[in-house]
Order: structure tokens, then sequence, then C-alpha cells
């Protein structure tokens, strides 16, 4: 029996749905009306518009020339004639440029020494069978529930001898009890078997979390890390606190006294008084600087979110 | 977890088997057994010696800036007096102890009543402001089919989240400041401009909707994990009875939620006390403290700024002891309605 295959049509129906095409519908589900999708479109683009179009003119009027934020009256909706002037002052020495400096530097040792901390302490409480496990997971545990206030914790950190050190800035926050839970129940959920086969064949425990614990977690490595160092970077507070001299600042604190506070900074003050450059495009200058690592990295980081997020922390 | 039914020596592997056949004799359910309970303190500890040693760089650091700063709370009981020595510690021995006094210099100051009531009312705007937002969000996100859009509307929602609190009341302040975008725009036109970020009647409200900005994308995440995991039969099933789009909502996707939305709320009145410290501390001079102290910027602006560290030791000693109570509350209540909670029972 010969039947007419129309090839055509089959390749039409077997391949994969280009990105603007919907994928196909169960049966049972009604197709959406008009209003409901334009609906749905609106208030979704509505959503994605109040993020972007802030960051949009921050970005757009750091990057303009003094005329042309003159001729917008302030901010720049629309760019024109891009410069670099603003980055270029920023970052040719002066406050600026040694906060930044601080920053990331502050935000790679202590997103390494966290890391490294929660990690180990993650693999170490992964097996429940392990002596003293409980008490072990109960001291870190209780610390969610209460914290120490404000005051005891200042009053310690000066008696430590931190006050005026970076110390201050990493090691009174450098471990997050949740970020190790997280760790805990995904290293809980890796398969048993690699585990104890690897045993088997005589490996310790720091080789099993080394090269077969630490491989097979990559995604939520890579989720943590990311917290980490966002901490690290948007932290502000304990600088202002802890250290006294403004040359140790970090970036956001910079932008503080940048920002909200009008003051121009040291070091390019000269430069805005002779009217070379605006002060509004320093300022928004300094917070692309701020925004944009978190910026680019995040979204590299995001298709690992939900799987990292929910294998451990909702599990507790 | 399941390591601990393979023997990880030979002592444990001999005893796992006399359990077993113990149990077998007297019918016991073999995995009710315990598997550790018969090796030697020192035999477990040798075979777990490695893994404590891991773990105790982080309970180290945990018991040094979480527990021992509990202990400074006495000072709360104390004249503090910072001048004594050069050295915190020394200063807490010498000071001389005052009893209740701070606390009840507390209740006597108006200041801390307001505060007190900002704090409430803030909790109060963002439970009913934001809280749903981010559940709406995740349902309609859901319900779009197109992975494309889903995934580049998610990747822009997500984003606010990861941005520091300084550089989200920047932004806010360049468009609705005094001097933002909307203002001079208005002025420009002949309008009058206008100052959001220093008008002390609007500031709660003010604050909410930065927090909306910057976390209700994030929000979504945990409900989407709820939806996801929803069976699609269940659907099918109720398509088939006949339930239309509204009705599948109603009966299969809110159900679903239900748990996640319960936790999500007794996690939230838990912490109702804090109200976003740094948020609010950074714009605290704009608006004054009439409108914006909370209980955590009463602490710091009396203890940090005035140095009056025995106060503000009490004020936080009050607050950090009403929010262990609370917490504690919210998840017996989310245990009484059958949920999780936030730890077991």
């Amino acid at each position: 029996m010969t039947a007419v295959i129309d090839k055509a049509a089959l390749e039409e129906a077997a391949r994969e749905p280009r990105f603007w095409e919907a994928p196909p519908r169960p049966v049972w589900e009604e197709e959406p009306s008009k209003a409901g999708v334009a609906g749905k479109g609106i208030v979704l683009a509505g959503a994605c518009l109040a993020v972007l179009f802030p960051l949009w003119i921050v970005v757009v009027t750091s990057l303009s020339s003094k005329q042309t934020i003159t001729e917008a009256g302030g901010l720049v909706l629309i760019p024109k004639g891009i410069t670099f002037v603003a980055y270029q002052e920023l970052l040719s020495g002066g406050q600026v440029t040694r906060a930044a400096i601080v920053s990331v530097c502050v935000t790679l040792v202590g997103t390494a020494f966290s890391m490294t901390v929660s990690v180990l302490a993650a693999y170490g409480l992964s097996r429940s069978g392990s002596l003293g496990h409980r008490w072990l997971l109960m001291t870190l545990l209780a610390t969610m529930f209460f914290g120490a206030g404000l005051i005891p914790t200042y009053l310690l950190v000066q008696s430590l001898g931190l006050t005026d050190t970076y110390l201050a800035l990493i090691l009174p926050s450098a471990v997050s009890v949740f970020n190790i839970l997280v760790l805990r129940g995904f290293f809980m959920n890796l398969s048993s078997e690699l585990v104890d086969s690897a045993r088997i064949d005589g490996a310790g425990d720091w080789r099993i979390l080394w090269q077969i614990v630490m491989p097979l977690s990559r995604a939520v490595i890579a989720v943590i890390t990311l917290f980490y160092a966002v901490g690290y970077w948007s932290a502000w507070f304990n600088a202002s606190i802890y250290l006294s001299d403004q040359s140790m600042m970090p970036l956001q604190n910079v932008m503080i006294q940048l920002v909200q506070k009008q003051e121009a900074p040291v070091g390019v003050s000269q430069a805005i008084k002779t009217g070379q450059i605006s002060a509004l495009a320093i300022q928004m200058a300094v917070m692309v600087m701020a925004l944009l690592p978190v910026a680019v990295i995040s979204p590299f980081v995001q298709k690992h979110f939900k799987k990292g997020m929910l294998t451990g922390a909702v599990k507790g | 977890m399941a390591n601990s039914t393979v023997p990880r020596s030979r002592a444990e592997a001999e005893t796992t088997e006399t359990a077993s056949r113990a149990a077998d004799a007297t019918g016991e359910r073999p995995e009710k057994r315990k598997l550790s309970g018969k090796l030697s303190l020192r035999l477990r500890f040798r075979r777990d010696r490695t893994l404590i040693l891991m773990t105790l760089p982080a309970v180290a650091l945990v018991l040094v800036f979480n527990y021992i700063p509990i202990l400074g709370n006495v000072v709360a009981f104390q004249e503090y007096d910072p001048y004594v020595s050069d050295n915190g510690f020394v200063a807490m021995l010498e000071s001389p102890w005052v009893g209740v006094e701070q606390f009840q210099r507390i209740f006597a100051d108006s200041a801390f009543w307001d505060a007190v009531r900002n704090t409430l009312v803030l909790f109060g705007l963002q439970l009913v402001l934001f809280f749903p937002i981010p559940i709406v969000l995740a349902l309609l996100i859901n319900s779009v089919i197109r992975p494309r859009i889903r995934a580049v509307s998610q990747a822009i929602l997500y984003l606010p989240h990861f941005f520091s609190w300084v550089l989200v009341i920047t932004v806010f302040q360049q468009i609705f400041g005094g001097a933002g975008i909307i203002a001079q725009t208005l002025r420009q036109h002949g309008y009058e401009g206008f100052d959001l970020m220093t008008d002390p009647g609007i500031f709660k409200f003010l604050v909410t909707s930065e927090g909306v900005w910057k976390d209700a994308g994030w929000g979504i995440i945990v409900f989407l994990a709820a939806l996801a995991s929803v069976s699609p039969d269940l659907y099918e099933a109720a398509s088939m009875d006949g339930a239309g789009r509204w009705r599948r909502m109603w009966h299969v996707t809110l159900p679903a939620l239900r748990p996640v939305i319960a936790l999500l709320l007794v996690l939230r009145v838990g912490d109702a006390l804090t109200v976003g410290f740094e948020q609010i501390l950074l714009q605290r001079d704009a608006v004054g403290p009439g409108a914006a102290e909370v209980l955590d910027t009463y602490v710091w602006w009396n203890g940090v700024r005035n140095q009056d560290f025995s106060y503000a030791a009490a004020a936080g000693l009050i607050k950090g002891l009403v929010s262990v109570a609370l917490v504690l509350a919210a998840n017996k209540v989310a245990h009484f309605m059958g949920e999780q909670g936030v730890y077991k029972k």
C-alpha cells in the first residue's frame, strides 16, 4: 500500500517552534482571548519597563556631555553625542578610583573567604549520621532566629581591635547560615552512591569534596557565590560605622556622599568647577560603576536560581 | 542522609549485621533501627573528625560574631562608659550597674513609641501593598507559554534585587526627587515642581514602593517553583469536568500556592519589627526622624551616633526579645494551620 506522504507537512509538524511562536497548547486548554493576551502583555511590559527605564536614564546621562545635559534640562532620555569624559575623570585617580579598588578587593577576598568557610561547613554537615552533626547544626540554625543586636556587636568589633581595618568589612558578616543551608541541602541531594564508591576507592573527605561534590554542585555554588559577592559589593553600613578614615571607604559609601549629600568627589571637583563636566554626569557615572558588575554577572547565574535556591532553602 | 545506611567501617558493618539480625528476630521494621547507636564515641569521632574539622571555621565565626555579643547585652543594665578604657570589654567590666533604669527611660521616651508606631505602620503597609504583588506577577508569568518571553521578563524583573539600597534610593531620588527628572520637566513646562523624597507625609509609601521595585520580581521565584510542581493532570482533569480557566485557577492553582503563601506570611510576621534598616537609615535625614524613625534606626541613632550605648542596647534588647517571641508565635500558628513553618516540630 502506498500512501502519499506529504514530506513538507511532516517536517513542519516535527520541527521545534521558532522563538516567536507559541509552543503547542494541550488540547484541553482553550485559546486565550485577544483582550486577555493584550492585558497580560501590557502588565508584563509595564513591569519590565518600570525596571529598565530608570537604568536607561542613568546610563545615558552618564554618557552625555555637559551641553546635552543642559539642553535636556537635567536627565537625558535620548542619547546624543556619547562621551566617556565622566568615566575618564573618575578613573584617573582620586577618591572614586580608590573606592572602586577597595570595593573590588573587599568583594573578591570576602567572597573567597565566605565561600571556603561555607562550602566546608555545608559538606561537614551534609551527613546526618555524623558525630556532633545535630549540635553543630543547631548552633548555626539558632542564629537565624535571634541576633545579638547592633550595639553589642559594635562593642565586640571595637574590642577585637577591628575598627579602621578592612577585616571589619569582612569578618562580622562572613558567614550566612541561610547560604550554608542551601549548599547543604544540595550536597545531601547528590547521589550517595557516587560518594560511597569514591570512599571505597580510598578517597578521604577532602578529596571527595574537591573532586566529586564540588564539580557536581556547580549550579548552586555559582548562585551562592553571587549572593555573597553581591552582599559584599552592596555593603555600606559596616564601613560607615567601623571605618573613620575617608580614604578607606568603599564605593557605596562614596556614592552616598556624592549623590545624596551632593558633595563633589575629591580630585574631580576642579573639573566640575571649571565647567568641563556636568556634576550630574559624574554622579550617574558613579552609579553605573556600582550597578555594572551586578547587572553583567547576575544574568549568567540566573538560569541556576530556581534549581539552586529551592533544593535546599525550602526544605531547610 | 542515605550515607548512614552504608557501613563506613568494619566495626560498623558488624554492628549493622547484628542489629539487622536482632531486628529480624523481634520483627521490628529495619529502617527504624539506629545505626550509629552502638558505635563507641571514640570510634565515631575517629570516623567523623574530618567532617567536624570542616565545620569548625563556620561555627567559630558564628560563636564569635553571633553568640559572644549576646553576652554584651549586659550593658543594657549598666551605665556603660566608653571612656573608661580603650578596650570595650574592659570598659564593660568597669562600668557601674544601674538595673532596669535604662528600660524605664526608654518607656518614658515618646520618641521610642513613635519609632514603634512607625515600625508597625510600615509593616502593615508592606503586608498589604507588597505581599500580593509577587503572587500576581508569578501567576501572570506562569500563564505565558512562550519560553522566550518568560525567560526575558524574569531576567529583567530579578535584576533590581541585586542592586544595593544606596543605588536604589539614588535612582528614586534622581527620578522623583526635587532635582529629579519629573520635577524638572514639570518646572520647564511652567508647573510647580515637587519633591517626593523629603515629604514626611508620603514617606512610608515611598519606602514601600522602593521595596516593591527592588524585590517584587525576586519574590516571584518561589511561587513559580510551586506552580511548576503542580501536575498538569490536575488541570486536565478539571478541564474535563468543565472548569474554565478562572475556575482552574481558583480550584487548582491557588490551593497549590497555599502552603508557600502561608510559609512566607509566617516568616514575614515573625520579622515584623525589622522593616528595612539600611533603606530607612539612608533616608532618615531627608525626612526627619518623626516619620522615618523605626526601631532599628532608633537604636543606631542613640547608640552609634549619640554614644549612649547602654540606652541603645536596652532598646535593641527589647526589640530582639519581641522578635524572637514573634517568630516562635508565628511558627506555632503555622503548625496549628497544618503547615510546616520554619522549623519542624
